[in-house]
């Protein structure tokens, strides 16, 4: 193939927008807040800045990219992403690094974390295999999605990242729940998994029993792991209705709130933007999520649908789980805002889940049973 | 086309559920952020927001024509905040790696760990030289927590001239906590532990001033919201003169003793010696554990103030009181006469009580017994008087009472009476007793101050001006001197002005008069002068009751004692002294007197 074939035929693909207008435009003004609390809460730092912008730049063009793969493309490439992701996964004990918990592999030019890519190739692998069973599903279907979703979910969870298991393992189920699963079976695995729940406190490490302890009683410990829950309070609640104001929130300037540039940055954002920001950032949220639902139920198949209706909710199990855990309402666990915290990783994976989304916008059309 | 519809009744579903949990945050961030913001607005300003204490800078010490007797020079010490280093233990053995710690510092830095909180700062070591804070400064990296933090230490550039009445500052300790308002010393190191320094630290020490600062997580002060200035204590301008304190020191010749001059006009405390004497300026940081039981351990006792706490037989330097006693209480007039045989007896005792002369002085009036010292004289006017009335006219002159003089702990010693023998011993009164009361000694005790301020009296008309070392305050360098008030002056003493001129005819005498006691001095001086010897036999020290003689060198048994004023006429000067092991008043204590009296008098030749 020579080049000039090669440019007639892509480039018209590559270039032509086929992207939901509305969300697209909702997800640039996201990353633009984020970048401007990161902005503030990296003061001083304007490396950090610059990174995150060049992975929102990386990230928005592979949501570009894959924008133009019809989705029956990415249900042909499922299970092969699932399996290059879970031998990652399984590289990470022998080749991987970390703080609290090894989850990071070293791929030379930038830090990969294998579970991230998971929370796309384990819907993506559980609808493309729904999309093949009569629905709604049957118990041997169940099963299968069941190991598809419980096995990376167990990798992880033993790394350990308790958040990242939990999200995946969410974003599995999420499939199934919008395959149709019998109501009957969401109660039944349901009120299982909660009366399951004591059973694993055993299993769980030093680390992840203090969160949870520090959760419930945050006071008992106040410079040691209550610190930050504590602290995000008082960043949160300092800011009051209309925020100390851009680049002025004392509690992360002046390095009291920890994890600012990460995990807390959406307390640095409601210290300096006060609860009339919290309220439009919510309203964002609110907004791209019920907009990606929308464009789902536009889809005319079903693994366009199920998988999107997915990432859709993931997306706000994401905001649910930070959002709560600045809050104090929910146990500190290692999930990051959506398009907020600082991280490389789970900005791309995010921003190509809204390019399935996206695929899924632009191919609706030609689809069809 | 079922699946479908399924998928938009789940997908409307979900997208409620999502709603109402975007709900339930929001109410929560309102909660936080409105409910509650108040009390985070306070956790977020108690997090940033310190108060810190600025530490005023003590008031200085001048003597009275303002030579600095205590001074503020800058210096270094080493602070650390103990919940900042963690480790304290840890971090002090590599920090004593390149700076040497000694074993005293250490303890006490120990010591005063336990009394303070984690998160206050603690000084480590005082005093760096300039190498030690370089050698920490390099490697401050290593040391989260630890400071070198610029200060004010004082320096006494006189040293043991005059640390009986200056004193010195020491650093804080527990017992000083106690009885310090806690507000008043935030940030304060050292406090004033003896003489001038402890007596008038409210003066000196000035009022704490605070900033608030900005501080981050780590502790470090970011920018100072704003402060209110300490006010600086105010500098003392001392009643001491520096040349006559050093020309008493000199006129000691390297003798033990003590010597108080007063200025009889006003009660001002010219000089004051008690010798040995120490140099307080290793005081100030804390001397070593072996340095100061070398000095308890020095012959002397040079750290204790004879001047303050020093008892004395006053001896026959009381036989001026006694006399004034007798005239003015109407037993005597200054022409009668006593005859001394040498050896007076109380009727039906065979106990003889004797003149110094072999075989007596004849017949004496006062003015010939105060000059020759005569012993009859007294005893016979001690019997007509008895002790009761005795002591109360001596109460008069300040015997037995404190002077009130601004320095802390002072000695009343012991002006005996019948009751005071009955509370303190259970024993009834002998006539002996009183015999020997007469010419000062048995149970009598004074303290030098008191000796000083009862000549002053006889020098002054009888009228009593308290003795104080403060003579004038000044709050700041451009403020002016504020004379300190002084109480209201009481009526004199004295009834009549020429028994008390009689008295000072007799210790003129005693000086210039042919057959004065003391004639030696009095030769060759251009001024004209009042004095009675004294000769003691033994050191009395307050509470002190077992006095066992058998224990006691020669030295310490003879204490020549000699009370002056001058110009006879016009006195300036009021000076009582002690030499220890001295010998006889005359031949001992006469000639330190007349250096003294000579260096405030005699106008000094280049």
């Amino acid at each position: 193939m020579n080049l000039a074939l090669l440019a007639r035929r892509w480039g018209p693909r590559l270039l032509t927008p086929r992207v939901d207008v509305p969300l697209f435009v909702a997800l640039v003004l996201l990353a633009i807040v984020g970048l401007m609390t990161l902005h503030s809460a990296a003061a001083g730092d304007p490396g950090l800045l610059q990174a995150q912008a060049m992975r929102f730049a990386f990230g928005f063009a592979v949501l570009w990219v894959i924008s133009r793969i019809p989705p029956q493309q990415l249900r042909l490439w499922a299970p092969w992403l699932f399996a290059l992701s879970v031998v990652l996964l399984l590289l990470v004990p022998f080749l991987g690094t970390g703080r609290s918990a090894r989850s990071w592999l070293n791929l030379g030019f930038f830090y990969l974390q294998p579970a991230e890519l998971l929370k796309l190739a384990v819907p993506l692998l559980v609808a493309s295999w729904l999309h093949s069973q009569v629905l709604p599903p049957r118990l041997g279907a169940l099963a299968v999605s069941a190991v598809i979703i419980g096995l990376p979910t167990a990798l992880i969870a033993i790394q350990p990242d308790l958040g990242t298991a939990l999200v995946v393992a969410a974003s599995g189920s999420f499939v199934v729940f919008f395959a149709g699963i019998q109501w009957r079976w969401i109660v039944g695995l349901g009120s299982a998994a909660l009366l399951a729940a004591p059973l694993a406190w055993p299993f769980l490490r030093e680390y992840h029993r203090n969160r949870f302890m520090t959760f419930l009683n945050p006071e008992a410990d106040p410079l040691g792991v209550g610190w930050n829950i504590i602290q995000s309070k008082i960043a949160v609640g300092s800011g009051g209705l209309f925020g100390k104001g851009w680049g002025q929130g004392t509690q992360s300037r002046l390095d009291f709130l920890p994890e600012h540039t990460t995990d807390f940055i959406f307390s640095v954002f409601a210290e300096e933007f006060g609860w009339v920001g919290v309220l439009a950032m919510l309203g964002l949220y609110l907004f791209i999520i019920g907009r990606s639902l929308w464009i789902v139920a536009q889809a005319r198949d079903t693994f366009s649908r199920i998988l999107g209706g997915a990432l859709a909710l993931t997306f706000f199990v994401f905001v649910l789980i930070n959002g709560g855990m600045v809050a104090g309402m929910l146990p500190v666990v290692g999930v990051p805002m959506p398009l907020m915290s600082y991280g490389g990783t789970s900005a791309v994976s995010l921003l190509a889940s809204f390019g399935v989304l996206m695929s899924i916008h632009s191919h609706r059309r030609f689809m069809g049973e | 086309m079922q699946d479908a519809q399924r998928f938009r009744r789940r997908a409307l579903l979900a997208f409620v559920l999502v709603a109402l949990a975007v709900l339930a945050l929001a109410a929560r961030f309102a909660w936080l952020q409105i409910v509650q913001h108040k009390e985070y607005v306070t956790r977020a300003d108690s997090n940033r927001i310190r108060t810190l204490p600025i530490v005023p800078a003590r008031g200085l010490i001048f003597d009275r024509r303002g030579r600095l007797l205590a001074d503020n020079v800058p210096a270094y010490r080493l602070e650390l905040v103990p919940e900042a280093v963690g480790d304290v233990d840890a971090a002090i053995e590599r920090l004593r790696e390149f700076l040497p710690l000694d074993e005293d510092e250490l303890a006490r830095f120990q010591s005063q760990r336990k009394t303070q909180r984690r998160f206050q700062s603690l000084p480590l070591k005082f005093r760096l030289t300039e190498g030690e804070v370089a050698a920490f400064a390099v490697r401050r990296h290593l040391f989260p927590g630890m400071d070198v933090v610029p200060y004010l230490t004082r320096r006494y550039p006189y040293g043991e001239l005059l640390a009986h009445v200056v004193g010195y500052v020491g650093r804080i300790d527990e017992a000083d906590l106690e009885r310090l308002d806690e507000a008043d010393y935030r940030g304060a190191t050292h406090v004033g532990k003896s003489g001038i320094e402890r007596f008038h630290e409210k003066r000196l020490h000035g009022r704490v001033g605070s900033e608030r600062v900005e501080i981050n997580a780590e502790g470090r002060v970011l920018r100072v919201l704003d402060r209110e200035l300490a006010v600086s204590g105010e500098n003392l301008y001392l009643t001491i003169d520096l040349d006559l304190q050093q020309a008493m020191v000199e006129a000691f010749a390297g003798q033990f003793g003590t010597a108080v001059a007063v200025q009889p006009s006003t009660g001002e405390v010219l000089g004051m010696v008690s010798l040995p004497s120490y140099d307080p300026n290793p005081f100030v940081n804390g001397i070593g554990r072996q340095a100061y039981a070398d000095l308890l351990a020095a012959p002397g006792r040079p750290l204790f103030n004879r001047v303050l706490l020093g008892g004395y037989e006053p001896g026959s330097t009381l036989k001026p009181f006694v006399g004034l006693a007798g005239l003015e209480l109407g037993l005597r007039t200054p022409q009668d006469t006593v005859f001394s045989s040498g050896a007076y007896r109380l009727p039906g005792q065979e106990r003889e009580y004797r003149d110094w002369k072999r075989g007596g002085h004849g017949q004496v009036d006062l003015r010939e017994a105060l000059a020759q010292s005569v012993n009859t004289y007294f005893y016979t006017l001690a019997m007509e008087l008895g002790i009761d009335r005795m002591s109360g006219y001596m109460q008069r002159f300040g015997f037995g009472e404190p002077t009130g003089i601004d320095l802390l702990g002072e000695a009343v010693g012991i002006r005996p009476t019948q009751a005071w023998k009955r509370a303190t011993r259970n024993q009834a009164w002998y006539p002996g007793e009183t015999v020997i009361a007469g010419i000062g000694q048995g149970f009598w005790v004074a303290t030098p101050l008191q000796l000083a301020q009862a000549t002053s009296m006889l020098a002054a008309g009888g009228v009593r001006h308290p003795l104080h070392l403060l003579r004038q305050t000044q709050a700041g360098f451009d403020a002016p001197l504020l004379d300190v008030p002084q109480p209201p002056v009481e009526a004199s003493v004295i009834s009549r002005p020429q028994n008390l001129q009689a008295v000072i005819d007799g210790m003129v005498a005693a000086v210039h008069g042919p057959t004065g006691s003391a004639r030696e001095m009095g030769l060759g001086a251009s001024y004209r002068m009042a004095g009675k010897t004294g000769t003691a036999q033994r050191v009395s020290r307050i509470g002190d009751e077992a006095r066992d003689q058998s224990t006691l060198t020669q030295n310490q048994r003879n204490q020549a004692l000699f009370i002056a004023f001058a110009p006879a006429e016009s006195p300036t000067i009021a000076l009582a002294l002690v030499v220890e092991g001295g010998g006889s008043g005359a031949r001992a204590a006469a000639p330190v007197a007349r250096r003294i009296l000579d260096a405030w008098l005699e106008p000094k030749n280049p």
